[in-house]
């Protein structure tokens, strides 16, 4: 019986629709403790919808394409010039980087940033498998995000499988 | 606020609305006559029960078995012909009120979103081509045709009172006909559910004379005039400087993104984000204030304003005629 009940429990925390962020996290979010608070981000299939459809609408994509990089750097080798934690791309995504990253910073909502960011990392399957998006309803030149295969831990310099 | 309203099938006001209602008229009778005769025969039958049961049930009467069975022939025949004029009725009508695409008249292309309606106007001459939301107007007696698309998922278009529900499906261009026969207002609603707020994507269909619809579409076609006043200036400046313009465009300013609604005359609007709330300065500024608690799940995202951006902003687009 508790083995029936784990997987429904987990799976709440995937349908969890939070529309409005609580003001603690707002807080939590600018005062620099953000470590922690991914997970609401990574596991959560409304979170990472989010994310991929604001990916679109932002036109990240005019640079990086489906995440298989043009004239920005792919996204989807887990290979990261800034770091490959949340917050890392969060940061990346809100103050810009030199070569070319514009900045975002009160362009996107801060919710906003963690969700693209979020999605951002479910393209090289740094995102629970179970919340990711899935395939597109058109073509797609990769597999869909849920079946992105997870990375080796940081560090492992293992061979890539997937080039762009 | 918006007078009254119109939304009712059995209450046309359009030639395909009519031939709408007549079909629904003509279903509900036929339907209506054979399922009294049924009754009917029903009651006769319980009530006209076996006098005694017959001495040897599986015995044969050969008269009355040929009579049986030419009654029930007779009625399943009358079954499949009713079956096939009503379909063959419904196919007529569809045809009549779907048929070939209307060469005259004004043409509309309405985009389905997650939960709004982008409504642009065509025209030969890109100068006088706009886009709008949540409103059409039409002019009375003008058969109008509107291109469907969707841009996320499955919507569909049903304002009752001029014509019959059409899919918006992603990918797809579907289209629907109208010719409004009176001015007024009719609402219509998405028809297919589309997700959390799919009860609140509603438009609203402004029927008018040639010449008031002449001289609202001119208004929307020019750009939002320049604000005189300090408040409303304070309130551009806002607007600029915040996300709304990754997502907003107000023609005649540097906001020119297509992600939500045109916002050039939303002062015009009748009513707020679909329908959901009828528009003011009042609502405005609540909508900013909290889009999520007005509308949960909108596209909307809550942007942090302080007070004097909040008023300013809302005069801004009230503004905005
Ligand atoms: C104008 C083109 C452009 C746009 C638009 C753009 N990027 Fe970038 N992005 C770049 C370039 C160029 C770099 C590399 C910057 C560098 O090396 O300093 C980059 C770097 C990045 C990185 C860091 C990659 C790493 O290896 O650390 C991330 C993450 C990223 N972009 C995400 C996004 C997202 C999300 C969006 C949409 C909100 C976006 N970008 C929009 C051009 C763009
Ligand atoms: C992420 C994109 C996004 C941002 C940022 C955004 N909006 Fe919106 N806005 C939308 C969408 C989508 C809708 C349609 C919502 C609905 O009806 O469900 C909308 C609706 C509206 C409406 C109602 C329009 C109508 O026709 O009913 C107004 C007014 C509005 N936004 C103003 C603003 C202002 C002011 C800001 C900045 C403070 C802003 N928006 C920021 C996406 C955005
Ligand atoms: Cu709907």
């Amino acid at each position: 019986m508790p083995l029936a009940i784990a997987p429904l429990v987990a799976g709440c925390e995937r349908e969890d629709r939070q529309y409005r962020a609580d003001p603690p996290l707002l807080d939590a979010r600018g005062a620099g403790r953000q470590y922690t608070l991914g997970e609401r981000y990574l596991n959560n299939a409304y979170h990472l919808s989010q994310g991929k459809r604001l990916y679109a609408s932002f036109n990240c994509r005019g640079c990086h394409f489906d995440g298989g990089g043009g004239i920005g750097p792919a996204l989807m080798e887990n290979r990261w010039i800034y770091g490959g934690t949340i917050a890392d791309i969060v940061a990346t995504i809100r103050e810009g980087r030199p070569n070319g990253m514009p900045s975002f910073r009160g362009k996107i909502t801060d919710e906003q940033i963690w969700e693209i960011a979020a999605y951002v990392l479910s393209m090289s399957g740094n995102v629970s498998s179970a919340a990711a998006p899935n395939r597109d309803d058109h073509m797609q030149g990769r597999p869909a995000e849920n079946r992105q295969p997870t990375p080796p831990p940081p560090g492992d310099e293992a061979p890539k499988l997937l080039s762009p | 606020m918006v007078g009254p309203l119109v939304q009712s099938a059995l209450d046309p006001h359009s030639p395909q609305g009519e031939r709408l209602r007549d079909l629904i008229w003509i279903f509900t009778a036929v339907c209506g006559v054979v399922w009294l005769a049924v009754m009917i025969a029903l009651a006769i039958a319980v009530w006209r029960r076996r006098a005694s049961a017959a001495p040897e049930p599986s015995a044969l009467e050969r008269a009355a078995e040929l009579r049986l069975t030419i009654i029930v022939g007779a009625l399943v025949g009358m079954t499949a012909v009713t079956v096939l004029a009503l379909t063959g009725l419904s196919y007529a009508t569809q045809k009549r009120v779907l048929g070939r695409p209307l060469a005259a008249g004004m043409a509309l292309l309405v985009t389905g979103h997650q939960w709004w309606w982008e409504v642009e106007y065509k025209d030969d001459e890109p100068a006088r081509t706009f886009t709008t939301a949540n409103e059409i107007h039409v002019p009375v007696g003008v058969p109008v045709t509107i291109r469907l698309r969707a841009d996320d998922v499955i919507h569909s278009f049903w304002v009752p009172s001029l014509m019959g529900k059409e899919d918006l499906i992603p990918g797809r261009e579907n289209s629907i006909r109208f010719t409004a026969a009176r001015a007024g207002i009719y609402r219509g609603q998405c028809a297919e559910f589309c997700g959390a707020q799919h009860a609140h994507m509603a438009l609203l269909v402004v029927a008018q004379e040639k010449p008031d619809f002449d001289a609202w579409r001119d208004g929307q076609i020019r750009s939002a005039d320049d604000p005189n006043e300090p408040e409303r200036q304070k309130g551009l400046a806002a607007f600029l400087a915040k996300p709304c313009v990754m997502c907003h465009a107000v023609r005649g300013t540097s906001a020119a993104a297509r992600v939500g609604p045109d916002l050039t005359h939303v002062g015009s609007r009748m009513t707020l984000a679909a329908g959901t709330l009828p528009l003011s300065r009042g609502t405005l500024a609540a909508w900013l204030a909290d889009p999520q608690g007005v509308k949960p799940g909108s596209q909307m995202p809550f942007v942090q304003l302080d007070p004097d951006e909040l008023n300013a902003i809302s005069a801004y687009l009230e503004g905005l005629k």
